[in-house]
């Protein structure tokens, strides 16, 4: 039991991420509203975001911005900046998430000219009458 | 000129394409057909010279930007991703001609548009067939994926709800597979396909953390490509978008999806890692597929509508490929990956049909189809073709593909997987006899608008769906009959190393 | 301005003076900063797709304070659909231009003759060309989808 509340607390970012995964997942699943589901879809994706750019954090490591300067005297010491890979790739996966975020957005409003709501079970039923 | 960045040139063109189209807007209406069409050739092209180079020269692999793999964005174009290539190519200008006359006449206005979306989402399905980065082929996934719920949204009807529903599903998936290439990130510290390769089987001790990130891959793409029982958004999808679209991305997009999960399954990891490894998977995955293809097979028996049959058979096919993979022999390797050309034109070919018929009767209900042998004899022989490819009749290519998925399942002993090719291909005979009989023997109703009386029995579809039709329905044959080659020149390379 | 500026009395929710007047002064330097992100994309947090979000959100601020028939009078429609295609258009053909000059696509060392600058100074250069190209599409999506979920798919009259 110590051991085991020990290692919750050590990895305890970890432990949100998987809460707001969830989270998200019971949003797009279970919330019958399309507008909900598609928030639990982008909390989802922020999730997988945190946790990738958390994989990438040093004990004491600055930001990756650094001096040309002071780089071409001296070289970089990679134990002193935090890893600046995840943030280049999750750059992309936010503009990913913005992306079908959008396109979502234009098709709920479609669904809503089409059918006057935003409920999934008033639309399947407008759609089987 | 150099022969050095031809593959490049394949993914550019359409891109180029799309953006000329989407910058010219209203103008660019009379440009459409010519700014396709030519991006289209100019794809084919070269994809063609690159299929030839890879045959005599062996693969290569090329560094966008010039930074050396690991530390640049690798596309490797091997035997297996140059026959896929190929494939993508040659379907998409096929189904362009079609597309074009068909868009016409759905989307009038709005052609420019659709045609933007149609050309960024073969140029992402040739980056996929490429590259040789993990986390590049996420975004490519996506770029597809996107484009396709745009497309699939034009449709009439509950399209945009359909298209609702699937960016629900298949956000889940590509997050699911984002989810696995961090974990691999975390242990690795590479994203490059060669370099994990490499490294995967060094890391011992890591047995779970990478159990972890294989079945969150495996899971994305399943759902991704509709793996029985993650299906659910496939036939309402599919048969609600418009045909112009339909008949790209049936043919096309489950299979580049089958072909990325053998990318991770022996360009990642490796045949060692699965089969032998972790043996009870292999054994459980051949089995879902096996119920897979028996349940897509009896859902597609108790259909009214030909498109959403056919969208049913697309799940089966789909348990096919996946289960001839982890059959974990060569045969079922072969017949699998065969499976993946031979399924394509197939269902190139009968949603051209069905694209044709609908162009002509304006519906594809069962009742609607009475009479039709008299009326579309052109089209109609060519679906007969695309069937019997279906069922699995010889010199078609679909029987070559099945033989040899059949024979790896006899020789690994997966007597549910054969019992399930079996049955499907029976029930795939009594779906399509049964709409040959409509189509043949039955009178056509009153109110058909087939029935025409004054205006003479034959009234073909118009040309521009008719060609690429009789073009694919040959491709049928030829395929079949090129199996010997194209099994000992190429398939054959495409396996992991050992088989 | 004029002609470009809807009236207070024809706007929808009625008219601020000091709404009006602080974003007037606010969006050229929004704009300005914008550009300073693209431009220093390589030695400071920034880059294409920060700077576009930017230069996006000047005119959104505009459709919110004022109207957005404003906004699209100062960014019509034509222009915003030419300059998302003119932006990635850029990037693509970047690349297709390194690959005929002979190197790699994207390779951007290999645009030395175009211009005597040197193969490394050259790679920065391509960088912050691809950025530019980013940060025009960007903003044109960005402006866009904004007005196109705040009227409702009609793009005339906004929130």
């Amino acid at each position: 039991m110590d051991a085991m509340l020990q290692e919750i607390v050590a990895k305890y970012n970890y432990w949100i991420y998987v809460v707001l995964m969830m989270i998200g997942f019971y949003a797009m699943i279970g919330k019958s509203n399309l507008v909900k589901k598609l928030i639990g879809m982008n909390i989802f994706q922020t999730a997988i975001i945190l946790m990738f750019i958390s994989a990438g954090v040093k004990k004491g490591g600055g930001i990756p911005i650094l001096d040309k300067q002071a780089v071409l005297e001296r070289g970089v010491e990679a134990a002193s900046i935090v890893n600046p890979l995840p943030h280049v790739l999750m750059l992309t996966a936010i503009v990913v998430s913005v992306s079908v975020t959008g396109v979502a957005l234009a098709i709920l409003q479609r669904i809503h000219g089409l059918y006057g709501s935003l409920e999934e079970d008033e639309i399947l039923e407008k759609i089987d009458r | 000129m150099s022969f050095l960045n031809l593959h490049m040139y394949a993914l550019a063109a359409p891109l180029v394409g799309a953006m000329l189209l989407f910058a010219a807007g209203r103008f660019g209406r009379r440009l459409v057909m010519p700014v396709v069409l030519a991006a289209l050739s100019l794809s084919l092209a070269a994809s063609v010279l690159v299929f030839l180079e890879v045959l005599t020269a062996g693969p290569f692999s090329y560094t966008v930007g010039n930074w050396e793999a690991p530390w640049g964005i690798e596309l490797v174009v091997d035997h297996l991703g140059a026959l896929v290539n190929l494939l993508i190519a040659s379907v998409a200008l096929t189904a362009c001609v079609s597309s074009l006359r068909r868009s016409s006449a759905e989307l009038p206005e709005r052609r420019h548009q659709f045609f933007t979306l149609y050309l960024i989402l073969i140029a992402g399905m040739h980056g996929l067939a490429l590259t040789g980065d993990a986390f590049n082929l996420y975004v490519l996934l996506e770029i597809t994926s996107i484009t396709t719920y745009g497309l699939i949204a034009l449709g009439k009807g509950r399209a945009p709800l359909s298209s609702f529903n699937y960016i629900v599903m298949g956000s889940i998936g590509a997050c699911f597979y984002l989810l696995g290439i961090g974990y691999l990130y975390i242990l690795t510290g590479t994203l490059n396909m060669a370099d994990l390769h490499r490294i995967i089987p060094l890391l011992d001790g890591r047995g779970a953390a990478l159990a972890t990130a294989f079945a969150f891959l495996m899971v994305g793409l399943w759902i991704k490509m509709a793996f029985f029982p993650l299906h659910v958004w496939l036939p309402n999808a599919y048969t609600d978008m418009p045909d112009g679209a339909a008949v790209l991305i049936a043919p096309l997009m489950t299979k580049v999806t089958v072909f990325l999960m053998i990318r991770v399954m022996f360009s990642i990891f490796s045949p060692v890692y699965e089969f032998i490894q972790h043996m009870a998977v292999q054994h459980i995955i051949v089995g879902v597929a096996s119920v897979g293809i028996v349940c897509a097979s009896a859902m597609a028996l108790g259909q009214k509508d030909l498109r959403r049959m056919l969208t049913y058979i697309i799940i089966a096919e789909v348990g096919y490929m996946v289960g001839g993979l982890w059959l974990a022999n060569a045969k079922g390797m072969t017949g699998a990956i065969l499976h993946i050309v031979n399924d394509a034109l197939m269902t190139l070919c009968l949603f051209l049909a069905a694209a044709a018929i609908a162009h002509r009767t304006g519906a594809l209900g069962f009742e609607r189809l009475g009479g039709l042998y008299r009326r579309m004899p052109l089209t109609m022989a060519a679906f007969t073709v695309g069937a019997l490819s279906m069922i699995g009749v010889p010199p078609t290519c679909g029987f070559f593909s099945k033989w040899y998925l059949l024979l790896g399942g006899i020789e690994a002993g997966q007597w549910l997987y054969v019992g399930a090719l079996i049955f499907s291909s029976l029930v795939n005979a009594v779906l399509f006899f049964r709409i040959i009989e409509i189509a043949y023997f039955r009178t056509p109703a009153e109110d058909s608008p087939v029935h025409e009386p004054g205006k003479g029995p034959r009234r073909e579809a118009p040309q521009a769906l008719l060609q690429p039709l009789v073009v694919t329905a040959a491709a049928l044959i030829g395929v079949g009959l090129a199996t010997g080659p194209l099994v000992e020149r190429v398939i054959r390379f495409a396996l992991p190393v050992g088989y | 301005m004029k002609e470009h500026y809807t009236l207070p009395q024809d706007r929808p929710i009625g008219p601020s003076l000091i709404i009006e007047l602080s974003c007037r002064i606010m969006i050229p330097f929004i704009q300005l900063f914008a550009l300073y992100v693209i431009a220093h994309g390589h030695y400071s947090p920034g880059g294409g797709f920060q700077g576009g979000v930017l230069l996006g959100a000047a005119y959104i601020l505009m459709a919110i304070a004022f109207d957005q028939k404003t906004s699209m009078r100062f960014f019509p429609l034509r222009v915003n659909t030419a300059l998302a295609g003119t932006g990635v258009l850029i990037y693509t053909g970047t690349g297709i231009a390194c690959a005929l000059l002979g190197g790699l696509f994207l390779d951007y060392s290999a645009l030395e003759p175009l211009f005597p600058l040197g193969p490394v100074e050259w790679r920065s250069m391509g960088i912050f060309i691809v950025e530019v190209g980013v940060g025009l599409a960007v903003m044109s999506i960005m402006v866009s989808l904004f007005w196109d979920l705040a009227s409702g798919g009609r793009l005339d009259r906004g929130l």
